[in-house]
């Protein structure tokens, strides 16, 4: 039974692995601005049928995935 | 008439319109945007929204000083010879094409290497090389495709804002804790005895403590801080029951799992304190587009044109000395009193006034600060620095460094006051009670009435409730400061306007006319002479007298700043001042007027009127049963009979008053008892706004500037102002119903402490589930409200 203390301290880690990710989210300012978010990313549909030079467009799709 | 609209801006296409790829442009502005996006394959632009754009103005010169080495270096963010990083305010901003057209700046101007948009906060933050470009030359290619930034003395500052996330972080911290210690302390709420469960119990409940530590000495910290003032400033506010409450949980469940009495109340401490935090981070919200905290400074240009010995140069405005000759362009802002030295002067007051006609002045005439220059170039000498000019003066008045917020208590706190006694007499008999009864029992039962007391509920009401009823007056187009301006407004008695600008529109759109009666012909002939004109009285007139049939003139002048002469057969017409027509015996000067002449014999005059905002005499009906009403104007008594026609009986009617005047009458009376709304507009009402208990700047367009306030209304809501009110009031009453709510689950709670019952189950169970049901209910219950604002 004392495999309880695996699976404690698994789940606690996978909780904090989350919650680390959380915080540097934050941190990054991704929680500044809500809104514009989700107006940039339905551009990038728009811009692929233009030239694929690498903008800052397409850095940032793949950052945000 | 057939109407067109303009591809790029949507305008109405007038006259002149221009036509340049199977496209129609209402101006040459416009066309050249488009061309520059066509050019650059953004035509995409135009896919997003239609007609999106905004027309580019005349910026000539106005944007030299960011030459200026010394300007550039603190406005940028970043700076290392190799990159500069600079976040531009671009009020124009306003659809999703704007956000795309912005975040495309690099396709325009290689040299940026990329761009990303705030539009929240309507700023774009551009990263460019400064070797290559310059910030002035970004600045001019944001004005050419029409998004002019708007740079500000405001922005004149050193060093980074700082934003405070601390909320975000203590939210995450409880949030991340409640669900863990949940999750830890299931197994004993059934009370099984199982080997394995003893055998690992004391491993749950310490790692419980663990996670809750966190919560007790990060997240709450603000409740023990709150409290701590509180009470050293003989307030019991609501955070002192709360602070008290965090306490005492974590020391009886520290207690309890030290000696081994029991799994302690982890569960309720963590989730209590995430239930507050939330309640809080509701309550949070703020418009980040607007500012309610603007002074002068934010009107205010960076820099000017200074002129030493027929040289130009930009100089800093602080910069500005008694003496200097100062260059300012067409719709550039006067930043210091001075006298006119040359030029024509046509300044619009309306920043500082509200009045939005622009006033003529000659060389030798004194400008004030804040007035706007409207055409042409003119050159005028300092007679003060910035700081002691007339305008910026107002804001030394110490009414603009108090915090309104702290002289307020709030509903919440004149119920805890109350609350917190009651539940420490509580806890205090029962404890006596037990200690004769039961001795062993009465410090469970002294900790369990603190415990389950702790008014969770109680605290939530008001957020909620106050938070949800501001997204809601948002979404109306009436923007508040935060949420304990609700609770102002429910409480006032008084509401003073302003005037021009408040209860009258800023178009001045009806006219009366005195004189001799003109006959048909000749009314064609001047309905005809106006079509020509681009005055804006003329386009007034214009627009007020009836359609006629379009004729040909043989001879049309205009004479600028006169009047406007045209022929047709054998009839002339001359349109203008009292003056110019040939009439010298007029000489009102309370009101605007357009003076007719035909065939050189005087016929009469148009005198304009403020046209007051529909609705106005119904709003006043209203209000009038349970408010004083008070028109408090800087202006002069020539509107005093119209008023009274329109207004009840009983509204005070007071004129002449400069912007000490109208924050003196506030101040004196409300220290005989009133609460007073100041509803108002420009910068000269700004001293009322900041002494009255609540100040509304009313807006025609909330992204342009309005002074310092504590809610923002959008003027085509102006006659809603009564439904606000109402709502506001029977928020508070929702307030008051769900305090009984949270009293009712207390009671049941306090039941089970003072009879020795209370289990940590118990406590898991009823605290979330009063917390919830306040909330649900203050949601339900607002929702309900805001759908009588439509």
């Amino acid at each position: 039974m004392s495999v309880i203390y695996i699976l404690l301290s698994i789940s606690i880690c996978v909780a904090l692995v989350f919650f680390v990710a959380f915080i540097t989210a934050v941190k990054k300012g991704q929680y500044d601005d809500s809104y514009t978010p989700s107006v940039r990313m339905l551009f990038d549909d728009e811009l692929v049928k233009e030239q694929s030079k690498p903008t800052i467009k397409t850095k940032k799709t793949s950052k945000n995935k | 008439m057939e109407q067109t609209q303009c591809f790029h801006c949507g305008d109405i296409c007038k006259k002149d319109v221009l036509f340049f790829d199977e496209k129609l442009f209402c101006c040459n502005g416009c066309k050249t945007v488009y061309e520059i996006f066509s050019k650059n394959d953004l035509t995409c632009y135009y896919d997003l929204q239609a007609a999106p754009g905004i027309i580019p103005k005349e910026i000539e010169g106005k944007y030299d000083f960011l030459n200026d080495a010394n300007i550039i270096e603190k406005l940028v963010e970043f700076n290392d010879g190799q990159t500069q990083i600079v976040t531009l305010y671009i009020p124009h901003m306003h659809c999703s094409s704007c956000i795309w057209i912005l975040e495309n700046l690099n396709k325009l101007q290689p040299e940026i290497s990329s761009s990303q948009v705030n539009f929240g906060k309507k700023t774009v933050r551009v990263n460019y090389n400064p070797e290559t470009t310059s910030l002035k030359k970004i600045v001019l290619l944001l004005s050419s495709i029409g998004y002019e930034p708007y740079i500000s003395l405001n922005d004149f500052k050193t060093g980074k804002e700082h934003i405070n996330r601390s909320l975000i972080y203590k939210l995450g911290i409880a949030g991340f804790a409640f669900g863990n210690v949940m999750f830890l302390s299931f197994p004993e709420y059934f009370e099984v005895n199982e080997f394995w469960l003893d055998h690992y119990k004391p491993l749950f409940r310490w790692l419980m403590f663990a996670f809750s530590l966190p919560v007790v000495f990060y997240a709450g910290q603000d409740y023990f801080i709150s409290a701590y003032k509180g009470l050293s400033s003989k307030i019991l506010n609501i955070d002192v029951p709360i602070a008290l409450g965090i306490s005492v949980l974590f020391l009886r469940s520290t207690i309890d799992i030290l000696f081994d009495l029991g799994s302690g109340f982890f569960d309720s401490l963590t989730g209590l304190v995430f239930f507050l935090l939330l309640g809080k981070f509701f309550q949070q919200k703020t418009y980040t587009f607007l500012s309610f905290e603007r002074d002068y400074k934010s009107y205010f240009p960076i820099a000017i044109t200074k002129v030493l010995e027929g040289k130009e140069t930009p100089i800093q405005v602080y910069d500005i000395k008694k003496g200097d000759r100062l260059l300012i362009r067409n719709e550039e802002l006067i930043p210091v009193d001075s006298i006119l030295i040359n030029g024509k002067a046509k300044i619009d007051y309306s920043f500082v006034t509200g009045e939005s006609e622009a006033i003529r002045k000659h060389s030798g005439d004194k400008l004030f600060a804040g007035g706007k220059q409207t055409s042409g170039v003119i050159e005028i000498e300092a007679i003060k620095s910035i700081e002691q000019s007339y305008l910026t003066q107002l804001w030394s008045n110490d009414v603009f460094s108090k915090n309104k917020e702290d002289s307020f208590t709030t509903l919440t706190n004149t119920i805890s006051k109350r609350f917190t006694i009651y539940v420490l007499s509580i806890a205090f008999i029962a404890t006596t009670y037990w200690l004769f009864a039961d001795a062993s029992k009465a410090i469970n039962v002294f900790t369990a009435v603190l415990i389950i007391a702790c008014p969770c509920a109680l605290a939530l009401a008001a957020p909620f409730a106050l938070g949800n009823l501001l997204r809601l007056f948002g979404k109306h187009k009436f923007y508040l400061k935060n949420v304990s301006v609700i609770e102002q407004l429910a409480a006032i008695n008084t509401i003073i306007f302003d005037k021009t600008g408040t209860i009258t529109s800023n178009k001045k759109s009806t006219a009366t006319y005195d004189g001799d009666l003109l006959t048909a012909t000749e009314e064609q002939l001047l309905k005809n002479t106006l079509r020509g004109s681009n005055h804006p009285l003329s386009r007034t007139l214009y627009d007020i007298l009836d359609e006629y049939q379009i004729i040909t003139l043989n001879h049309f002048e205009e004479h600028l700043g006169k009047g406007i002469e045209a022929t047709h057969n054998n009839d002339s017409i001359k349109v203008g001042s009292a003056q110019f027509v040939g009439n010298i015996q007029d000489v009102s000067v309370l009101n605007t007027t357009v003076h007719i002449s035909s065939n050189t014999i005087y016929k009469g005059k148009f005198t304009f009127y403020n046209s007051y905002r529909d609705g106005l005499s119904r709003l006043f009906n209203q209000l009038k049963k349970q408010y004083d009403l008070v028109i408090l104007s800087g202006d002069n008594e020539g509107e005093l009979e119209n008023l009274k026609k329109l207004l009840p009986a009983k509204t005070k009617l007071i004129f002449n008053q400069k912007p000490d005047d109208k924050l003196e009458y506030i101040k004196y009376h409300q220290t005989e008892g009133a609460k007073i709304v100041m509803v108002g507009d420009g910068l000269n009402d700004a001293g009322a706004l900041a002494q009255s208990n609540v100040g509304i700047a009313l807006s025609e367009n909330v992204n342009v500037f309005s002074p310092a306030c504590d809610a923002i209304l959008d003027a085509s809501k102006f006659n809603q102002l009564n439904r606000f009110l109402k709502a506001s009031k029977n928020t508070i009453k929702i307030i008051k119903w769900s305090f009984v709510l949270s009293f009712i689950y207390n009671c049941i709670g306090v039941y089970f402490a003072v009879t020795g019952q209370l289990e940590p189950v118990i406590a898991a169970i009823l605290m979330p589930l009063s917390s919830i049901s306040v909330v649900a209910f203050t949601t339900v219950a607002t929702n309900f409200i805001g759908r009588k604002l439509n």
